[in-house]
């Protein structure tokens, strides 16, 4: 039977079909498609977080007091270095990536396979950086009381120092034990309770005349605001209503509590997007081993995932600007 | 598919490595300034935001041009390809951010100025 082909006449004419006026594949536009729409996705939250700074824009937290851990300089102020380390192994695991795309326009399996395998290892370990940051955050390092308000008072020494929870407060003997669900109705189990009473911290705070009072309101200079002794024990006593150590959704250590949502936040959503590329490297990686773009002639699948994996690397860029640097 | 095995490449390694020291450098340069915070830079305001800021600013968008041309290789795609791309993302974006940092700067004002109370 004869194919029911239609012929136009207007083959190889501009409208003839078959044209490709952007030279690029299928696939190719289809992750710029995406890459695009997720880049609108991430403005949106970093244009929100920029919202909630700006409305907060005199206590907002200094990044530099709140980042400052280093594997193993335990107390040792570092601000930025560990963060500098992680962009490092992000822009670097992108360099492998295109060199691995770059190797596989000259159909060389083993260099691809080789630039590929350093790509995943720079991703597994930005992503345990990124978890071991997360530890910090969470855990937090001095504590704090917050208000009624929902501010958030730190303390300091004569000196300026930060001093822990730990030191300012007197463990009561009177405490209150934990409600578990084991004990009483079943269902109903809270929160693990601080490890300092209100009461034993405004006790401390009373005893030690060195201790003094850190706002979150930032002055002129561009630091956190300190009060006088006086002033520091009548905002503690009247407003003063609980204990806050490290950061959850609803409240941090540091400052206003959109600070840590937006962290988990944005971070979160660009750590999944590393551990998708991660794994979509891996699937890849395995398809290089196993010859099949070596049969195909063809590594565009590569290019393909390098695409996505750079888009990454560039939000990480910006995350890194809006969240330490600015 | 065929298209792309038909003509020849060359290696571009050299440009990568040179892309890649380039952004080291403005990566150290940025952090650099983080932790110096030289005063006539954070004193310095411009257009409501202190020097530094647009200084890291301007090097981000740097550091992006870099990642999305050589590394992307937008470079060597095809200018309506490329512009479709870069100009959504740019307009839609600066029209995001405009509106929701003038909305967030009025909210501080009118919590400043105790039209509406938020610290009880």
């Amino acid at each position: 039977m004869e194919a029911t082909v239609v012929r136009t006449g207007t083959e190889g004419k501009t409208w003839g079909g078959g044209n490709e006026p952007l030279k690029a594949s299928y696939g190719k536009l289809m992750m710029w498609f995406f890459i695009t729409s997720d880049a609108l996705t991430f403005s949106g939250f970093l244009a929100a977080y920029g919202f909630s700074r700006f409305k907060f824009i005199d206590s907002w937290p200094i990044a530099d007091e709140v980042f400052n851990h280093f594997p193993f300089l335990h107390g040792v102020d570092a601000p930025m270095y560990y963060v500098a380390l992680m962009t490092f192994i992000l822009i670097f695991s992108s360099v492998t990536m295109v060199l691995a795309v770059d190797a596989g326009h000259q159909l060389k399996k083993g260099k691809v396979t080789f630039y590929m395998f350093l790509t995943i290892i720079g991703g597994i370990i930005f992503l345990g950086s990124q978890a071991w940051e997360w530890k910090n955050f969470i855990n937090g390092t001095y504590g704090a009381v917050y208000t009624e308000g929902g501010n958030i008072l730190q303390f300091i020494d004569g000196d300026g120092h930060r001093v822990a929870l730990s030191d300012v407060a007197i463990p009561e003997a009177s405490a209150r034990v934990e409600h578990e669900a084991r004990n009483g109705v079943w269902f109903e189990s809270e929160r693990s309770l601080p490890s300092y009473s209100i009461e034993g911290v405004k006790a401390g705070f009373a005893e030690n005349s060195d201790l003094l009072i850190r706002t979150q309101m930032v002055n002129e200079e561009g630091e956190k605001t300190i009060l006088s002794r006086e002033e520091s024990i009548a905002k503690l006593n009247s407003e003063a209503v609980g204990v806050v150590e490290g950061a959850n959704l609803t409240r941090n250590e540091y400052g206003p509590p959109l600070f840590a949502d937006f962290f988990f936040f944005i971070t979160g959503f660009h750590g999944f997007h590393v551990f998708s590329g991660v794994l979509i490297n891996i699937i890849i990686f395995f398809n290089v081993i196993l010859g099949t773009y070596e049969r195909r002639k063809n590594y565009e699948m590569v290019e393909k995932v390098g695409l996505y994996w750079h888009f990454v690397d560039l939000v990480w860029v910006f995350v890194f600007t809006f969240f330490y640097l600015v | 598919m065929a298209h792309d095995t038909a003509h020849h490449h060359e290696s571009n390694t050299k440009r990568i490595w040179t892309v890649f020291i380039i952004l080291s450098i403005v990566t150290l340069v940025e952090v650099v300034f983080g932790i110096l915070k030289p005063e006539f830079l954070t004193d310095t305001s411009f257009l409501s935001m202190s020097l530094l800021n647009w200084i890291f600013i301007l090097l981000t968008i740097y550091k992006a041009y870099y990642i999305a041309w050589a590394f992307m290789h937008l470079e060597g795609e095809t200018k309506g390809l490329r512009r479709a791309v870069v100009w959504t993302s740019i307009f839609l974006i600066s029209y995001l951010i405009f509106i929701l940092l003038t909305e967030g700067g009025y909210i501080y004002e009118v919590y400043k100025s105790n039209h509406v109370a938020w610290d009880f």
